[in-house]
């Protein structure tokens, strides 16, 4: 009978109705991460928001300090992961580039900050709906860069970003962004993983040689001059090259402990098996995509979706691999680059980018569609695919087009 | 292709960074005058702002655009037709802050090229100073004391003419003394100027200094590490922990000497350095606390050794020594060596005594900018004059 009473209750999963910014928040508390930092601004605020009563029910224990702006808290959690600290850290939009100083200097020192960017259209003029060039201003100096759709995701690619972020092989902050409303602010039915299951598949953020303490010492991030900078950038290059294969290892092990499957981390791909034509995007746009698609293919459209998850590291091989598959792709960017190649949105940039090298080029569209927040509509995917459609059929148009856009 | 011509001036970070500056410029503008195209940079890696820190300026010239192309977009020349050391104290090497390692004062001169030294010290004593090169090289002094112009003064002592005039006389083939005459009345309108670099451009000889000649010591190198060598997130290993020292006439251990950055020393920097009289010394450890470089070693009997492989040459610690005469700075130009004073004082401390008194009695004037009002006033009618002499 002792031995009954002592019977080890199986980890049990349970389900709460939690927006994706709880969802990073749970994810904090079940990587028990050690100090946190915030500053608010919406719609990033949700996490602080959702860490803070973690912290005041007795569910969080970390050092959780509100700083006196974005600078000071992307700084403190550095110094603090340097220490040894498991660091979170998180803004939106132009809060996100007030700390650019502090966003530099991370990954420069190997740092593995985890941060949740709350997607958020950059001022002027001030909007609170979603844009994607807050996350992608870091896009050339050493930050992962991650998209999810659901709050599902944000809570386990959080956990996934803690692992592959604080590989010794790796060490480079990740930025897991969120739209914003969509997810940051939409509850959703989501699976909250046992501790003992997030235990066996995190393990501790250990810095070794690299940490600070009295008992190590060293010096980091002196003066330096031409003599050594190109050394630590190719140092960074190479972590990040390496990065590609941690995130694999760690998709995989995430399905072998959790049981949950995301197949490709780097991008998902969406009824493309057959697909004459498809769209790529990020983030949830996905949604829109997704029943559109469905709708379409009821009309003997056979039209697919790639969704891209990992920026950084791009994925261009497989990717290139994948579109050359389809007859025509359209790019759907919820950001610009102006001025750029085609005056095309980022993606679609580096899309093309990634295909130049490819045997099988089909024609590329690039879309503007979604600022700041502006819902992206079932009928505009519709008129995407048409035009996407047409770009198969040879039909000469303008590289990059606005959708949704009132003219 | 045509001829280039690169002239060196090392100078002392901020007591001569203007001074430097108005050499460099002057030479390409009277090279202009001959239309020859050229340049005047500072090293970018330098920290001029530091005070007394080894640092260099540069002009190019050319006889032709295209020619002195090559010679642009570099950092610093592969190798110069003239070194200039505004101050005599550099030339026993340079560490600056842009490099790893000691850089001899005559590394860059090509094979018969001219150093320029302003000093008051006999050719003797210069190249004893300097390390040995492979090759012969000429030495010229312009005589005088280590002019001052730097951020916020300018001691228009007639230095920077001077030398001009000198180049003049040295590499005609660069600048004539015509040109030179109306760059300075160009850039200065003053005709005792025009005057002064005359006289030096008259006056100006070299002796030769073969490669037997000079300091046979091997300056400290460091290797640059490959990027896979090197220990990631820009975090460097700490210098370790000191230790004890050893008694030369007892062989007991004791005191403290902290371990120094082998590859970093700083010592280049100095342009004096303190002797010490161990036996007035009251072991008030004034001059080991207040020493901004940690450069004094503790001896095992309680006394504090000026290490002269870390010492800049401040003068913090004369200034707080309580004791009259215990802590004297010293003209850097006495020296020929880096060794401890205090094993020299235990292996035998009468003839220290005798070697401290004589450095102390001849020791020259040595400062930085002046030590009372109207010294500048003094000095610069003497230096103008001894353009003259």
């Amino acid at each position: 009978m002792a031995q009954m009473g002592a019977a080890i209750e199986q980890p049990v999963e349970h389900t709460a109705l939690i927006t994706g910014s709880e969802a990073i928040a749970v994810a904090c508390k079940l990587a028990d991460v050690d100090v946190i930092t915030a500053y608010p601004i919406r719609p990033y605020d949700t996490v602080m928001q959702y860490v803070a009563k973690l912290v005041a029910n007795g569910e969080l224990d970390c050092e959780y300090i509100v700083a006196e702006s974005e600078h000071s808290q992307f700084e403190i959690v550095k110094h603090a992961s340097a220490v040894g600290a498991r660091v979170f850290c998180g803004s939106s939009g132009v809060g996100w580039m007030y700390a650019f100083e502090a966003l530099t200097v991370t990954p420069a020192l190997r740092i593995p900050m985890v941060a949740m960017v709350g997607n958020r259209a950059l001022d002027d003029p001030g909007a609170f709906g979603v844009e994607h060039n807050d996350a992608l201003a870091v896009r050339d100096l050493g930050w992962q860069l991650v998209w999810v759709d659901t709050a599902q995701e944000a809570l386990d690619t959080a956990l996934i970003a803690y692992r592959v972020a604080e590989d010794r092989r790796v060490f480079l902050p990740c930025a897991i962004s969120c739209d914003g409303a969509f997810l940051t602010h939409s509850q959703a039915l989501v699976k909250i993983p046992p501790q003992e299951t997030v235990d066996a598949f995190l393990p501790r953020y250990n810095r070794g040689d690299l940490l600070l303490h009295p008992d190590n010492p060293i010096t980091v991030a002196p003066q330096a001059n031409e003599d050594w900078l190109m050394e630590i950038r190719r140092q960074n290059a190479a972590a990040m090259e390496r990065a590609h294969d941690v995130i694999l290892e760690a998709y995989a092990q995430f399905e072998r402990i959790f049981g949950r499957r995301y197949g490709n981390p780097f991008f998902e791909e969406y009824e493309t098996a057959d697909a004459d034509v498809v769209l790529v995007g990020m983030g949830t746009l996905s949604t829109p995509v997704k029943v559109a698609i469905r709708q379409m293919r009821k009309e003997g459209k056979r039209v697919g979706f790639v969704r891209v998850r990992w920026f950084r590291p791009f994925a261009a091989v497989e990717l290139a691999r994948t579109l050359g598959r389809f007859a025509a792709v359209g790019i759907v960017d919820r950001d610009f680059s102006f001025g750029s190649p085609y005056l095309s949105g980022v993606l679609a940039t580096e899309v093309r980018a990634a295909m130049y090298p490819a045997v099988r080029r089909p024609p590329l569209l690039s879309f503007i569609c979604g600022l700041g927040g502006r819902e992206v509509t079932v009928p505009d995917v519709r008129r995407m695919t048409d035009l996407v459609y047409q770009a198969a059929d040879g039909k000469q148009q303008a590289s990059t087009q606005w959708i949704g856009l009132r003219e | 292709m045509g001829r280039l011509f690169a002239v060196e001036i090392v100078y002392r970070g901020i007591f001569q960074k203007t001074l430097a500056k108005n050499i460099s410029r002057t030479i390409v503008l009277a090279a202009h005058q001959e239309g020859k195209p050229g340049i005047s940079f500072g090293r970018y890696g330098d920290s001029p702002e530091r005070n007394g820190i080894p640092a260099k300026n540069f002009a190019i010239v050319a006889t032709d655009d295209v020619t002195l192309e090559e010679g642009m977009a570099k950092y610093e020349p592969q190798e110069v037709d003239i070194t200039i050391a505004v101050d005599d104290t550099l030339a026993k090497g340079v560490e600056s802050w842009a490099w790893y390692g000691l850089q001899p004062i005559n590394r860059l001169l090509k094979p018969g090229g001219t150093l320029i030294v302003t000093s008051k010290e006999p050719p003797e004593t210069l190249i004893a100073m300097a390390h040995r090169k492979e090759c012969p090289y000429r030495l010229a002094i312009v005589k005088g004391i280590p002019s001052f112009s730097g951020l916020w003064v300018y001691k228009d002592d007639h230095t920077d003419v001077r030398i001009l005039g000198a180049i003049a006389k040295l590499l005609p083939e660069l600048v004539s003394l015509e040109s030179v005459q109306k760059a300075i009345l160009a850039e200065w309108n003053d005709p005792l100027k025009v005057t002064s670099a005359a006289r030096s451009y008259e006056r100006i000889s070299t002796v030769t200094v073969e490669p037997h000649q000079g300091n046979p010591e091997e300056p400290y190198r460091f290797e640059l590490p490959k990027w896979w060598e090197m220990r990631e997130g820009i975090a460097i290993p700490s210098i370790p922990r000191g230790g004890a020292i050893q008694d030369p006439e007892s062989q007991a251990m004791g005191g403290y000497r902290p371990e120094r950055n082998p590859t970093f020393k700083k010592f280049t920097t100095r342009t004096m350095r303190p002797v010490v009289d161990f036996e007035t010394c009251i072991k008030c450890t004034l001059c080991w606390l207040q020493c901004p470089d940690s450069c004094f070693d503790v001896t095992p009997d309680g006394l504090y050794d000026a290490n002269m492989e870390a010492c800049c040459g401040c003068g913090v610690c004369e200034a707080v020594c309580p004791v009259p005469n215990c802590v004297t700075m010293v003209n850097e130009v006495a020296f020929c060596d880096n060794a401890s004073q205090w094993e020299m004082w235990k292996k035998d401390k009468e003839s220290y005594r005798k070697w401290l008194e004589q450095k102390i009695e001849h020791r020259p004037e040595r400062s930085h900018g002046f030590r009372y009002r109207g010294q500048y006033e003094e000095q610069i009618p003497a230096m103008i004059e001894s353009g003259g002499e």
